[in-house]
């Protein structure tokens, strides 16, 4: 296993590049980033309609969070992939194709987060900012926001062990991911499945378990400083 | 300065406002009280619509309150409010939560908004905590704060909905007195208040609710020596003498 990995850690890491594509852990990895960044202002927006008092915006996004949610990533991949080309005119690249099917997931599970965010707090924030005379939209910016973002970060940082996890499935359209690159190894070494798999499924433990681990040391973190300060 | 009329207000079937005429006049304390579910409460959430009402009129300075055209936030921005819960911003500090409204309301420059804060924390005595957070004050300091805050934005009325309620006993002092000074110095102001005290040192008149009407409205002398209706003289004996109660 040792000369598996002394051969194709870099490989495994960046895939053909410079020679070639990047891709690799790499890819993975800002695939993941990206996803989740892109898709924050969208979830936020999401977010904010779904609780909307206004039925014209909330109905629309709320149909929209069950019909992406009761669909498996894949199908929104295919579409991304099929349909996306059909109505721009131009084919998309793999990269763009599948940052777009993880934004559009990505944003409506983060909707979800951002509802429960805001819901969370307590009724008299909202209200209190209202009564000082500051308008919806200010007091979701400085008030809600504020305060719902602090308590949805261990939920943000899962979010992104999910989006870690989802890039696996560009394989089926043929992003040169690290899920991708691992059944390469497999093709071109042929004899050593297990070993190749065993590899590509220890590192994407490692890396979704730290994270884990990270979002429950943030989230008692956040309940120690909110228990600090009741105390205080 | 305000004046409703014939106002109603139900939640579903429940009718929270009965036939609610009243006139509040400028420079006027008023202690709203009555049995818990007796309207106070709604009432005095109607005045700066954070409850819509159903029917009836609202008139602050002779202008309908529920007019098209108002602007909402403008309105509330001259009305102070003042919650059972405080309601401090947790994630700002003693300071940020006073500046924040007027910086961003009457545009005044951060310098200005910090100073003029600073003076309103004085007058409640609490100058000293501007860079505390909420989490590291008391519930008096706190509720001390919540009025600084809502005086920032120098508004002519405030309205108080039982601002001691949630307080331990030790601290509601401390509150009622800064309430006391700002009545003296001439605030228009309705408490819906348990505070029998402060009612009859401070208020110029009491409005004593039951079931959504107010059934008596009276100076607290009258109130409290002369109660015209039963129900306010069963109020009046049960928070005298708690322990005659029949079982």
């Amino acid at each position: 296993m040792l000369d598996l990995i002394h051969d194709y850690w870099l490989y495994f890491l960046i895939g053909q590049y410079p020679n070639g594509p990047f891709g690799g852990l790499g890819l993975t990895l800002v695939l993941a980033t990206s996803g989740l960044l892109l898709s924050l202002p969208l979830g936020l927006i999401f977010g904010i309609a779904r609780i909307s008092p206004f039925r014209i915006i909330r109905w629309p996004i709320t149909a929209l969070v069950y019909l992406v949610r009761g669909t498996p990533l894949l199908m929104v991949i295919f579409w991304a992939y099929f349909f996306l080309p059909s109505i721009t005119g131009h084919k998309t690249d793999q990269i763009t194709t599948m940052l777009t099917a993880l934004v559009i997931f990505d944003g409506v599970y983060l909707a979800e987060i951002v509802r429960a965010g805001i819901l969370g707090l307590p009724k008299g924030q909202l209200e209190c900012a209202r009564s000082l005379g500051l308008g919806y939209f200010e007091a979701m910016r400085f008030i809600i926001l504020p305060q719902a973002l602090r308590s949805m970060l261990p939920s943000l940082v899962n979010q992104f062990i999910s989006t870690i996890k989802e890039t696996s499935l560009g394989y089926i359209i043929g992003l040169t991911e690290v899920s991708f690159i691992a059944s390469q190894i497999n093709t071109q070494v042929l004899t050593k499945s297990t070993q190749v798999y065993f590899i590509l499924g220890l590192t994407y433990f490692v890396l979704c378990f730290s994270l884990s681990r990270f979002a429950y040391w943030l989230e008692k973190a956040l309940q120690r400083t909110r228990s600090q300060k009741a105390a205080a | 300065m305000i004046q409703l009329d014939k106002v109603n207000k139900w939640y579903g079937d429940y009718h929270a406002l009965v036939d609610v005429t009243e006139t509040i006049n400028k420079g006027e304390v008023v202690v709203v009280c009555g049995p818990s579910g007796s309207g106070k409460s709604t009432l005095i959430r109607t005045l700066n619509r954070l409850e819509p009402i159903q029917s009836g009129q609202i008139t602050i300075n002779g202008q309908d309150i529920h007019r098209r055209g108002l602007d909402l936030n403008e309105f509330r921005s001259h009305i102070g409010f003042v919650f059972q819960q405080f309601n401090l911003f947790p994630h700002l500090n003693v300071l940020e939560n006073c500046i924040l409204a007027p910086a961003r309301l009457r545009g005044l420059k951060p310098a200005e908004a910090k100073a003029r804060s600073l003076a309103l924390l004085e007058r409640v005595g609490l100058a000293h905590k501007a860079t505390a957070f909420p989490s590291e004050l008391s519930g008096g300091q706190q509720q001390r704060v919540a009025i600084a805050r809502a005086l920032a934005m120098e508004p002519p009325l405030m309205l108080f909905d039982e601002p001691t309620s949630a307080l331990d006993p030790e601290m509601v002092g401390e509150v009622l007195l800064v309430m006391r000074d700002l009545a003296r110095d001439g605030m228009t102001m309705i408490c819906v208040t348990h505070e029998m005290g402060f009612a009859r040192e401070v208020a110029d008149r009491i409005l004593f609710m039951d079931a959504g009407q107010v059934l008596e409205r009276a100076t607290p002398d009258d109130f409290f020596n002369r109660p015209q209706s039963p129900r306010a003289q069963k109020f009046l004996s049960d928070i005298r003498t708690p322990f005659a109660v029949e079982f």
